[in-house]
């Protein structure tokens, strides 16, 4: 059942458009991500569902009703903001309550509600304190209480965890999908940290330059990519990019023939990940290993690719040493780890 | 460790005649209102054959009643009212609208707001003493002569308040406005809810300034208070002279001068930091 | 500068400002055009009515001996204002910079000569010094000085002088003070570390980090004299003898109030508006230059 939905959104400032149509439906309950480099207009974009930005053409419709130009309060959302924008002389249970009494709600109605968000945020202990009394983590909370005592429609959240160390937001990004799933109130979520979109969203949005590339899961995304740029920013370390083409129904780089694929003869940009790398002692791809980087679990081959001289980044299960492994090496790539892109608009081709 | 000893002990040296300088300073500097204290407590036939005493007589509460309830012309007590509500009327008058242009500037756009804000840009430029002949027309006009209206209005025209609010308002995060709308605020709640509180220490210092600037007030109460039951204290010393050869009632004008200070340096002195705070800011 | 736009509509933004812009355009811009135009006629001695003379009044002004004279005490009248008050506070400042510990106290003692109204303070100095029971005019007449600021321009100029800079050397001191107490103390280790004395310190590494505090006290010190003295001159000496302490703002008072010559002193008025801006303009320049420190 579609909850928010938004239909050819645009958005210009002046003459320049910044957001250039996006088109989206989302069903209740559901958590949506929209990440994308700084600059990419997902925040503008949750601004303009806040009713923060008016919305240049295009529709937006919570619960059925077209809310363009409706105030922010009317449109029964709550956000919480990157720097938590909590009002700084009023208390933990001041900050949860205005806008409760601003709704007019009697002071045993807001106090019943401010009581059970604290609750159930741990906040119970800190209601008399002023913002400035608070942790960062305790901070990002009274935030989420102050969004969750009024039982909004639609949660947005901008940013919520990048003023907080990085251990912190490891935990907050578990508390905030605990919670939104615990509640079932339908969210949408903006970051530019990719980890944070693969781990919390049921789907996600990645925006470029203005324009949704891709929406779907974060599993969709990270196996079947729309385009070079999603393909390159969802996943960490990046993928790895190079100039080939298909001649004769076989993907080839150089002179090494990779895989037999049947296409039209085209130049293409090929995209492995580095964790799809398969060290085959008769692999097609030879690299020449410069630098390890052992990061536990797993470790990164820095090096270059035999006879053409491109950086390529190969990730291998366990710890291995410079000096313990072959410094040139061959991988083979499974069929369905290859990504293919138009060389020249980077759309997907297979 | 010789040498050390030596560094240490000179420093001292040196800080003890630091102290010496700094203390003739302040007893150079306070010497004027030590003399107007003395003379305010000793009779007047102790001051006409000088040199007058320079430590305090024990006709105090003698001179300081003479003072307050009778005076010269007016009591002073009744100065002292006309000077509070003064000073407490440009202060607050200028504060109330500065916030208010101030808000209006920072959180909307309207038609006319550049105009606006240079006019009051332009108004920076201008003391009362400038235009005081038109402004007197003007007042007198109105029949504002003679009245607390006329001894206040013409002096809250001013803009630094509202630069100074403007300031401020500028610094506080454009989200906090945003979470006040998401809340559910209208903006003269968001005004009141959010930026007034917020604004609490500014408001404080900018009073205390405001406060001196109304309470020293020289000319402009001196053009418009013909009637002595207007007078301020400030201006109303210059009156307490006889004019031509009587000799002046110099402990009453003494204890009044004093009278006319207490006021500003309580303020000064029990604000120290808002009022310190204040001049930095608005001279910014 | 700008705010993301926060709320909308014009209604309630105009009447937000529509206090200040009635009380400015009542009892400001309306009586500064007045005064421009006044400039421009020569009232007929019973008020009745005036007779457009372009810029005569300037001109006549501008020719008039007394007129230039008061330019002349206006500006010897600022600069040692100006000198009487910064020298005395930078100094003292100085002092309490060293006195890290006891500043505070020193602070809250040096501050009271600024809420003293300069007409007050005229008072107190006419007093130390009146010609009948003054205490130092009495000790200098001791040591065989007349002093007598009512018969001498020298006298009755610096009377009104220290008068005038007395409150001002607690504003200047503030603000020398903390000039002085933001000046990293890294710097004048660094002095101390490269063998400079203290006094050497001072006018090499201190005073160079200071200038643009002093420079910015000069113009405001300036604009001080120029009009809230007003009270210390009309207490001590009313302008006299002969005008020899009648400054530019003294004499707008005096030909408007007490002469009643409404066109010379509105066109009085109009020269000083200009002064004052240039004045003003000069003190934005150097603040916006501040701010791009």
């Amino acid at each position: 059942m579609t909850y928010v939905s938004l239909n050819s959104v645009k958005k210009s400032f002046g003459p320049t458009e910044v957001i250039h149509g996006v088109t989206m439906d989302i069903k209740e309950g559901e958590f949506i991500v929209i990440v994308g480099p700084s600059g990419c207009g997902k925040s503008t974009l949750l601004r303009m569902v806040a009713g923060l930005e008016t919305i240049s053409s295009g529709e937006i419709e919570i619960a059925g009703v077209v809310v363009n130009d409706k105030e922010p309060m009317d449109r029964n959302i709550a956000m919480v903001f990157q720097n938590y924008a909590l009002y700084p002389h009023m208390t933990v249970y001041q900050n949860m309550g205005y806008g409760l009494k601003l709704a007019g709600d009697s002071k045993a109605e807001i106090d019943q509600k401010v009581q059970d968000a604290a609750e159930l945020l741990q906040l119970s202990e800190l209601l008399n304190r002023k913002p400035r009394q608070l942790s960062g983590g305790q901070r990002q909370r009274v935030a989420m209480g102050r969004a969750i005592v009024r039982k909004p429609s639609v949660f947005l959240f901008d940013e919520p965890l990048s003023n907080l160390d990085a251990k912190l937001r490891v935990q907050m990004r578990l508390e905030i999908r605990d919670l939104q799933r615990k509640l079932g109130i339908t969210s949408l979520y903006v970051t530019h940290d990719q980890v944070e979109a693969m781990t919390m969203a049921d789907r996600m949005i990645v925006m470029n330059g203005g324009r949704a590339e891709q929406i779907g899961t974060p599993l969709d995304v990270y196996r079947k990519p729309s385009s070079l740029f999603a393909a390159q920013f969802i996943g960490s370390p990046a993928m790895n990019i190079f100039d080939a083409r298909i001649e004769n129904n076989t993907l080839q780089m150089g002179e090494t023939i990779i895989a037999a694929i049947e296409m039209p003869d085209q130049a293409v940009k090929l995209g492995i990940r580095p964790e799809h790398f398969v060290p085959s002692p008769t692999g097609a791809i030879k690299i020449s290993i410069k630098a390890t980087e052992p990061l536990g679990a797993n470790t990164l081959l820095h090096g270059k690719l035999s006879g053409m001289g491109q950086n390529i980044t190969v990730s291998m299960q366990g710890v291995h040493e410079l000096s313990e492994i072959n410094p040139t090496m061959a991988f083979d790539v499974e069929r369905e780890n290859i990504h293919l892109f138009d060389a020249s608009n980077g759309k997907r081709l297979s | 460790m010789a040498e050390a000893q030596g560094m240490v002990q000179k420093t001292g040296a040196h800080l003890w005649i630091t102290h010496v300088l700094m203390i003739t300073g302040v007893l150079v500097i306070f010497f004027p209102i030590w003399l107007a204290f003395v003379a305010s407590t000793v009779t007047q036939p102790e001051i006409v054959s000088p040199p007058m005493p320079i430590l305090p007589g024990d006709h105090f509460w003698e001179n300081y009643k003479a003072a307050l309830f009778s005076g010269v012309n007016v009591p002073v007590a009744t100065m002292l009212i006309n000077s509070l509500l003064m000073a407490i009327g440009i202060a607050i008058g200028k504060i109330i609208i500065s916030l208010l242009s101030a808000f209006a500037i920072v959180y909307f756009r309207f038609p006319g707001r550049t105009f606006f804000f240079w006019l009051i840009f332009i108004t920076l430029m201008l003391p009362v003493e400038v235009r005081i002949v038109p402004t007197y027309e003007v007042v007198a006009s109105f029949g504002l002569l003679n009245s607390y209206s006329g001894l206040i209005l013409p002096l809250i025209a001013s803009a630094t308040a509202t630069f100074l609010f403007r300031q401020f308002f500028m610094t506080i995060p454009d989200e906090l406005a945003e979470a006040a709308r998401v809340d559910g605020a209208k903006p003269m709640r968001f005004f009141v809810d959010i930026v007034l509180p917020m604004s609490r220490t500014n408001i404080a210092a900018l009073f205390v300034i405001l406060f001196i600037y109304g309470w020293n007030q020289y000319l402009w109460p001196l053009l418009i208070t013909t009637d002595p039951e207007m007078n301020t204290i400030v201006m109303g010393i210059k009156q307490m002279f006889p004019s031509g050869d009587d000799v002046a009632e110099w402990p009453v004008i003494m204890a009044t001068s004093i009278l006319a200070m207490i006021p500003p340096v309580i303020v000064v002195i029990s604000m120290q930091k808002l009022f310190v705070r204040g001049l930095m800011d608005s001279e910014k | 500068m700008e705010k993301r736009v926060i709320f909308r509509g014009w209604l309630l933004p105009i009447c937000l400002v529509a206090p200040q812009l009635i009380i400015s355009v009542v009892f400001f811009f309306y009586p500064a055009a007045q005064a421009v135009w006044q400039s421009l006629f020569i009232p007929d001695p019973f008020g009745l009515s005036a007779q457009y003379v372009g810029l005569g009044n300037f001109e006549y002004l501008l020719s008039d001996k007394y007129y230039r004279a008061s330019f002349v005490t206006t500006a010897v009248f600022s600069i040692l204002v100006t000198l009487c008050s910064m020298v005395p506070a930078l100094f003292l400042a100085v002092c309490a910079d060293r006195l890290i510990k006891s500043s505070g106290i020193y602070r809250t003692l040096l501050i009271w000569p600024y809420a003293v109204a300069p007409a007050v303070a005229g008072v107190l100095w006419m007093f130390m010094f009146n010609t009948r029971v003054g205490i130092i005019s009495w000790y200098l007449g001791q040591l065989g000085y007349d002093w007598n600021h009512v018969l001498n321009d020298g006298e009755a100029m610096g009377l009104v002088v220290v008068a005038s800079a007395w409150g001002r050397i607690s504003y200047n001191f503030l603000f020398f003070f903390a000039a002085l107490q933001s000046v990293p103390k890294s710097v004048i280790e660094a002095g101390a570390i490269d063998g400079a004395r203290f006094w050497r310190r001072f006018f090499d590494i201190v005073l160079p980090l200071i200038t643009p505090t002093a420079f910015f006290l000069m113009v405001v010190n300036v604009v001080y004299s120029f009009f809230e003295t007003f009270g210390v001159i009309h207490t001590i000496t009313s302008g006299g003898p002969q005008q020899a302490t009648t400054i530019l703002v003294y004499k707008v008072f005096s030909d408007g109030f007490v002469g009643q010559d409404l066109g010379s002193s509105s066109a009085q008025s109009v020269i000083l508006l200009v002064l004052v801006g240039a004045l003003t303009i000069i003190q934005f320049k150097y603040v916006e230059k501040r701010v791009h420190y």
